[in-house]
């Protein structure tokens, strides 16, 4: 009679899980045959682009799938539970106490209509014989504990009152409540800036060093892993790609599908290895140039400056990164450049011609040469029209009139941006994402633009989808002497597509440069903070980060704000 | 909020207005002679053109219309031929029927409405959010699609079709109860109730069904939303996740149709007054047009659009109070 006492205890031991979902008869295997295991205090992290299942299997370890019409098969035992064959009560008692999930989207992922402290309080009674009194105050010291300052008086605040990093730090908060054994976090920071990103990266790590939790981390962003897990999985349609210790399977990836996953990664921590990296013609002819350019919008009885006095000048041929954290005024700025936007203030130049107050009639010679790409090619395009009905409107707009040469014209574009033109009847939704950027780019090139303002034109996609359309983009450029301006908030993609760069805050240029210049021996202490809240993809020089950002000071005013 | 306030309020002022011209041209425009009305059958021409005299119809329409602003601000006084009348401020005039003040006609009125229009509201919201949380729950099963014709069948039926059908069920085929006939609570609250109880249950069950659609498709939508996941995901149990957290997320929509709805039946829920014979605000409009008697008319719709305005401000004020990020403008 020897007790059983298992030599590490799995917290997650997952085997030929398989989960089918289906819709109107069809069925979709969302996770097929997928196996794996975590010891308790260990952190895993499930990689792979949209699509690959890696959410579903999140779902799947607190039992979510159940009742949904979710198919799930194979064993998933959680914490001791077997989570398929759990009655509904176990399974309650193994959610948020046993295993706690941060979800993905703070804002929504919070009752709009409760206070975040008593939205805490109301989970941890579930696990708890607390007193409501008792559960409050539990709420505040978690609120507490994840850095929400004046936790006690925060708690009374619902979510909108929140800036997004303190959302997320709010639902972090929740997991915390019970002291549970595992946290789950789905894409915890997908939503956030890159300097909010790794201050709840951060946090993450030392909430799992000073409780010994296990960390089952879901994300697209390969370099998010790097920073904080033991081992990674990589997910590709719904199977394993490859699994191993973390530097292992980024140091030396084994698969063909890690390693294009990996490359497709823009960094900035390696020389710059773009496309055009051949020599460009030298910025000759100033194309625009903007000086002291403002915008304000009114806000009730105030008025708020999202771009405030923003010098800088564009040359043939050559590419602007623009960059910076939401709400910096790079969109406004973007959009005044190219003047859908009027300027409140300032001169805009455009070869030689004031454009900052033109009327629309005198704008009209230049609006041809001035187009702009959108952030989401979903909402970009209508929805209700062909694809290549949206393509031709530029062309019509000129005063095109011979139908045939206008179809021919678009098919020609479509097959440019690497499109089939036969799809020329097509509606947006039967494009992927990737695909309907490159509509939204040919619908830019139809005018024959000299300068193309590129708002986020990649932020929505995948990493492998993105670098196909940076390479596009990059080659279009050489091809057509185009003039770019890249809006972004990913101080990597700016990096690799960049000629010069500028960074942006408060509507106002922090810092402008070469590539070279800004990233190489970044001037500004924000430019130096942003570039150390990038996530790496070396977990050791990760670490290394880690303890570097806790030395750099956070600057005044941004500690309540995130 | 004080601002918001103030801004309503001129708009409010503003309605009123506009509404007090658009009766005057109608009833200058419209045919018949309120002047032999109100004198009666038996007036010769002469005694027609007195009475004409007296009540001012002789003058221009927007000499009419001025007078008549005066009176609200400062009060005016009337002729009746031997005796001089004063009618203070706010002054709506005398109705050429009944030589009545129209603001105490109107005062006389307003309980019986109050009532109607309380109970009414009490019925729709048991009923009618009811059924709609008991829908949104059984989705899909056979509850669900009797409610669903359940409630179209209500929302279809004309609202005195409806009430038709109770009084021939109730008091004459099952005989549970009397004719109503209409009781001031004052005199004697037991009976008050059972004679509203069929206006009650024609008006409450009329407007239910709409609050039945309502309630279901704002649960609904909450049930999907994500902040639904994160409670059930922290094995927090259906019935809180239900009670607390979808029905919360139905309440604004609803309280805020229940003002609108309140002020609307305060304005005169005419076919049911006039159905139940209630002396209520809606059944004197009837009266007024049928009669030509154009101060009274003015006066209920005057009234009435105080009403819809005062509830359209209310839902706005219950609806930023019950979701706090609504910023009210």
């Amino acid at each position: 009679m020897t007790p059983v006492i298992p030599v590490t205890e799995q917290l997650i031991e997952v085997e030929d899980l398989t989960v089918d979902f289906v819709s109107g008869g069809e069925t979709v295997r969302a996770v097929d045959g997928l196996s794996f295991s975590l010891a308790a205090g260990r952190a895993i992290g499930l990689v792979g682009e949209s699509g690959s299942g890696k959410s579903t299997v999140a779902g799947a370890l607190l039992g979510l799938h159940r009742g949904t019409g979710a198919r799930v098969g194979g064993a998933v035992r959680v914490g001791g539970t077997d989570v398929g064959t759990a009655s509904d009560r176990e399974l309650r008692a193994l959610r948020g106490a046993v295993a706690a999930m941060v979800f993905q989207d703070p804002l929504s992922s919070l009752d709009p209509y409760y206070a975040v402290g008593d939205q805490i309080a109301e989970v941890y009674r579930v696990h708890t014989d607390a007193t409501r009194r008792a559960a409050r105050a539990r709420a505040v010291e978690v609120l507490d504990r994840v850095g929400i300052p004046d936790a006690a008086r925060r708690a009374h605040a619902r979510p909108h009152e929140f800036s997004g990093g303190m959302r997320q730090r709010t639902l972090i908060a929740m997991a915390l409540a019970c002291e549970p054994r595992l946290l789950i976090a789905d894409e915890p920071t997908t939503a956030l800036d890159v300097t909010v990103q790794a201050q709840i990266l951060d946090l993450l790590h030392d909430l799992r060093a000073e409780t010994g939790m296990g960390l089952l981390l879901v994300t697209h962003d390969v370099g998010v892993a790097a920073e904080s897990v033991d081992e990674v999985l990589v997910m590709r349609h719904g199977r394993e790609v490859e699994r191993g210790p973390v530097a292992e399977v980024l140091g030396a990836p084994k698969r063909t599908y890690t390693r294009t996953l990996l490359s497709s990664v823009p960094r900035v921590d390696t020389p710059v290895a773009r496309a055009a990296a051949q020599p460009r013609p030298a910025a000759g002819e100033v194309l625009l140039e903007a000086v002291g350019l403002r915008r304000e919008f009114r806000r009730g009885r105030r008025s708020v400056a999202a771009v405030d006095g923003v010098s800088l000048t564009v040359g043939a041929g050559e590419t602007l990164g623009v960059v910076g954290e939401s709400g910096s005024g790079k969109t406004t700025l973007g959009r005044m450049l190219v003047r859908l936007l009027d300027p409140t203030d300032g001169r805009l130049r455009y070869r030689g011609a004031e454009i900052a107050a033109a009327s629309e009639k005198e704008l009209r010679p230049h609006r041809r040469e001035l187009q702009m790409i959108f952030q989401d090619p979903v909402a970009s395009l209508n929805p209700r029209r062909s694809v290549g009905e949206s393509v031709a409107d530029p062309l019509r707009a000129a005063g095109a009139a011979d139908e045939e040469r206008i179809v021919a014209r678009v098919r020609e574009l479509l097959e440019r941006v690497g499109l089939d033109p036969d799809r020329y009847d097509r509606y947006p939704h039967e494009f992927s994402g990737g695909q309907r950027q490159r509509v939204g780019i040919a619908r830019a090139l139809a005018a024959e633009p000299r300068l193309i303002v590129c708002d986020e034109p990649v932020s929505a996609l995948d990493v492998t989808t993105q670098a196909q359309v940076v390479a596009l983009l990059a080659e279009l450029q050489r091809e057509l002497g185009l003039a770019l301006v890249f809006i972004a908030h990913d101080l990597a993609v700016v990096r690799q597509v960049s000629d010069r760069v500028a960074v942006m805050r408060d509507g106002r240029i922090v810092e402008q440069g070469t590539v070279e210049e800004v990233y190489g021996a970044p001037s500004d202490p924000y430019t130096r903070r942003l570039l150390a809240a990038v996530p790496v993809l070396d977990p050791v020089l990760a670490a290394a980060r880690r303890s570097a950002r806790k030395a750099l000071p956070e600057p005044a005013g941004n500690v309540v704000a995130v | 909020m004080t601002r918001y306030l103030l801004k309503r309020l001129g708009g409010a002022v503003l309605v009123l207005l506009v509404l007090s011209v658009v009766i005057y041209g109608l009833f200058y425009l419209a045919p018949g002679d309120p002047a032999r009305l109100a004198c009666g059958e038996r007036c010769s021409t002469q005694q027609v053109a007195q009475v004409r005299e007296q009540l001012g119809l002789g003058d221009p329409v927007y000499t009419q219309y001025a007078h008549f602003l005066r009176g609200i601000v400062a009060g005016r006084d009337y002729s009746t031929g031997t005796a001089l009348l004063h009618c203070d401020a706010p002054c709506l005039g005398f109705s050429y029927q009944t030589d009545q003040q129209v603001t105490s006609l109107i005062l006389d009125r307003l309980p019986a409405t109050l009532s109607l229009a309380l109970g009414a509201m009490v019925i729709w919201l048991v009923i009618g959010v009811g059924t709609g949380l008991l829908s949104a729950l059984r989705r899909g099963g056979i509850t669900e699609r009797a409610l669903t014709v359940l409630t179209l069948a209500g929302t279809g039926t004309p609202v005195f079709i409806l009430g038709l059908l109770l009084l021939m069920l109730v008091c004459a085929y099952l005989q549970w109860l009397p004719f109503p006939t209409y009781v001031p609570f004052t005199d004697d609250p037991e009976q008050w109730a059972w004679n509203m109880l069929l206006p009650w249950l024609t008006l409450g069950l009329f407007e239910s069904a709409k609050y039945a659609r309502l309630t279901r498709s704002s649960t609904l939508e909450t049930l999907a939303e994500d902040h639904i996941r994160t409670f059930r995901a922290y094995g927090v149990g259906e019935r809180a996740v239900v009670g607390r957290h979808a029905l919360r997320g139905a309440v604004p929509p609803v309280i805020a149709l229940s003002a609108l709805d309140f002020g609307s039946v305060m304005g005169g829920a005419v076919l049911t007054e006039s159905l139940f014979n209630i002396p209520g605000i809606g059944k004197s409009l009837i009266d007024g047009v049928r009669e030509i008697d154009l101060p009274v008319v003015v006066g209920v719709v005057l009234v009435t659009g105080t009403a819809v305005v005062v509830a359209n401000v209310v839902a706005d004020l219950l609806y930023a109070a019950a979701d706090r990020r609504v910023a009210l403008l």
